[in-house]
């Protein structure tokens, strides 16, 4: 029992991890209507960021943090403004390949900064555990929940709360609309480029410590948010975090009871996932069929 | 008295078709004024074309001042424009519709104006949680008006709110854009297919005809021109 329950906690780590970057992706779906393939090589650049600051700059962890998440946000708004935006208005397999084109470009030059040199990221959290019910759970993993999970809340107050917030809701479900009652649609929409590239860059941050940096380290990591923002339900945000933790659990659950599924079998599960979901359930778990009377 | 809205020779396009073929004409501060015509003479391209959602030439005045510019600047100028199809957020809830229509604002007094909304619309109150969506035909025909009025505009501008709905509903919502006008001196332009009821409204009205204005006067006088009556009222 006592394994059980720390398979479930590290799995709520990696689920909080998934739920992050599976946000990421929900929040561009519903504004532009599309996946943004290059939101885990987005991630993996804010990674970077941080380890250049923390390891070549000798900045304390935390500052470097908080630093990494400007500049992600700064360079989200400006993929939006700089590629995005001009394609934006024809069709979404534009904006799709244009995702693409920037994935490729993003892992380039991550190969051309820093090489292709694996580096390893040190935790913000200490690695000793702590007993909880005869249960040792590491802190490792109950600092990335912390900050994954206040993250989504963060988040979840500014949208529900705050007339930016508000704004930027109506122009993902009605922007046409949103003009009307004066909303700069361009400007929410870069917003969200913007908020979804801080949500990329703490998935980043808090993966690199249990694994290695280097400029593929997300790339799995998008495919899990994939199948949680499916299993969850494109549209939800909501979703993509109840997603994000089942998902986290269940795979490791999964890897640790199932003898035949190992560590080798866990994306093809994550695969497997999105592949039943669209199958039995394509709006997922909480997407919704918009309520309309005319 | 002096315009607060004037369009001279305003035309617009959609591709190939020509929807405005030189439009002029006036909205006078304080006034209810009606464009009436056939589907497709242009009354809503008129209204499109106030603010800022075709493409359009010609000279637009607004308090004097030429109106240019992207949707976002005409709202902001104090037009508010509820669109053809009861414009309202489905997927948002009623409140958070009356938030967004006072965007623009930057004063605080927006929880004051949902109470004077519900007034207005009595039940805003014990509905405000409710997906705008899931409201009637008629309610979501007044949540777009109250939301317009959120912003405090200066003139307001209506597409065919009849459009789809029940006779009786219609004269509630033709009752308070009256009151509106006669308490709160609001200016409307308002685009209608019912021609009665519009006439019975509006102090002048505007008779468009493939792009152009056809006929326009005082709604009592338009009443009596034998034209009008026989296409668009019908005795």
């Amino acid at each position: 029992m006592t394994e059980f329950f720390q398979q479930v906690v590290s799995g709520l780590a990696s689920g909080g991890v998934y739920g992050s970057l599976a946000l990421a992706l929900v929040l561009i779906h519903r504004a532009t209507g599309v996946i943004n393939f290059a939101q885990g090589e987005m991630a993996a650049f804010s990674t970077y960021i941080v380890w250049t600051l923390t390891t070549n700059h000798g900045w304390s962890y935390w500052p470097a943090f908080a630093a990494t998440l400007v500049v992600s946000f700064a360079g989200g708004v400006g993929i939006h403004q700089v590629v995005i935006r001009p394609v934006e208005r024809g069709s979404q397999i534009r904006v799709v390949i244009v995702t693409i084109g920037l994935l490729l470009l993003i892992n380039g030059s991550m190969t051309w900064i820093w090489s292709g040199e694996v580096r390893s990221v040190k935790s913000p959290f200490p690695t000793r555990t702590v007993d909880i019910g005869g249960v040792a759970i590491s802190l490792q993993d109950i600092g990335t929940i912390a900050v994954s999970l206040g993250t989504v809340i963060l988040l979840w107050l500014f949208f529900r709360f705050t007339k930016v917030g508000l704004a930027m809701r109506a122009s993902a479900v009605n922007p046409a609309e949103a003009r009307l009652v004066g909303v700069r649609v361009a400007w929410m929409l870069g917003l969200g480029w913007g908020l979804a590239a801080v949500l990329g860059a703490i998935a980043g941050m808090l993966t690199a410590p249990s694994v290695f940096l280097d400029p593929t380290m997300m790339q799995a990591i998008l495919i899990y948010a994939f199948a949680a923002a499916v299993l969850g339900g494109i549209d939800s945000p909501i979703g993509a975090v109840v997603g994000g933790l089942l998902l986290g659990v269940g795979l490791n659950l999964i890897g640790a009871y199932v003898d035949f599924v190992g560590a080798d079998l866990r994306l093809p599960a994550a695969l497997l996932v999105i592949l039943v979901v669209l199958l039995l359930k394509p709006a997922g778990i909480f997407g919704k069929q918009h309520v309309r009377k005319v | 008295m002096s315009a607060l809205l004037e369009l001279r020779d305003v035309e617009a396009r959609y591709g190939p078709v020509q929807a405005l073929r030189g439009i002029s004409l006036e909205v006078p501060e304080g006034q209810i004024v009606a464009v009436l015509g056939a589907n497709g003479a242009g009354k809503t391209t008129t209204l499109r074309a106030v603010s800022g959602t075709v493409r359009r030439t010609g000279e637009i005045l607004f308090a004097g001042r030429p109106l240019r510019g992207s949707p976002e600047g005409v709202a902001k100028a104090g037009i508010a424009h509820v669109p053809e199809g009861r414009g309202t957020f489905t997927e948002l809830s009623v409140l958070e519709n009356l938030r967004l229509g006072a965007y623009t604002r930057r004063d605080r007094d927006v929880r004051g104006d949902i109470e004077r909304m519900a007034e207005h619309f009595p039940w805003i109150q014990e509905r405000g949680d409710q997906q705008a969506g899931t409201l009637s035909g008629g309610e979501q025909q007044m949540l777009a008006l109250a939301r317009a009025l959120m912003g405090r505009p200066r003139l307001l501008m209506l597409d065919e709110p009849s459009l789809g709905l029940a006779p009786m509903i219609v004269r509630e919502i033709f009752r308070i854009v009256r009151e509106l006008n006669e308490k709160e001196g609001l200016t409307v332009l308002v685009v209608e297919q019912d021609a009665r009821i519009a006439l019975d409204t509006a102090g002048t009205a505007y008779v468009l005809e493939v792009g152009k204005v056809a006929v326009s006067g005082s709604s009592a006088s338009l009443r009596e021109d034998d034209a009008v009556r026989r296409s668009y009222l019908g005795y």
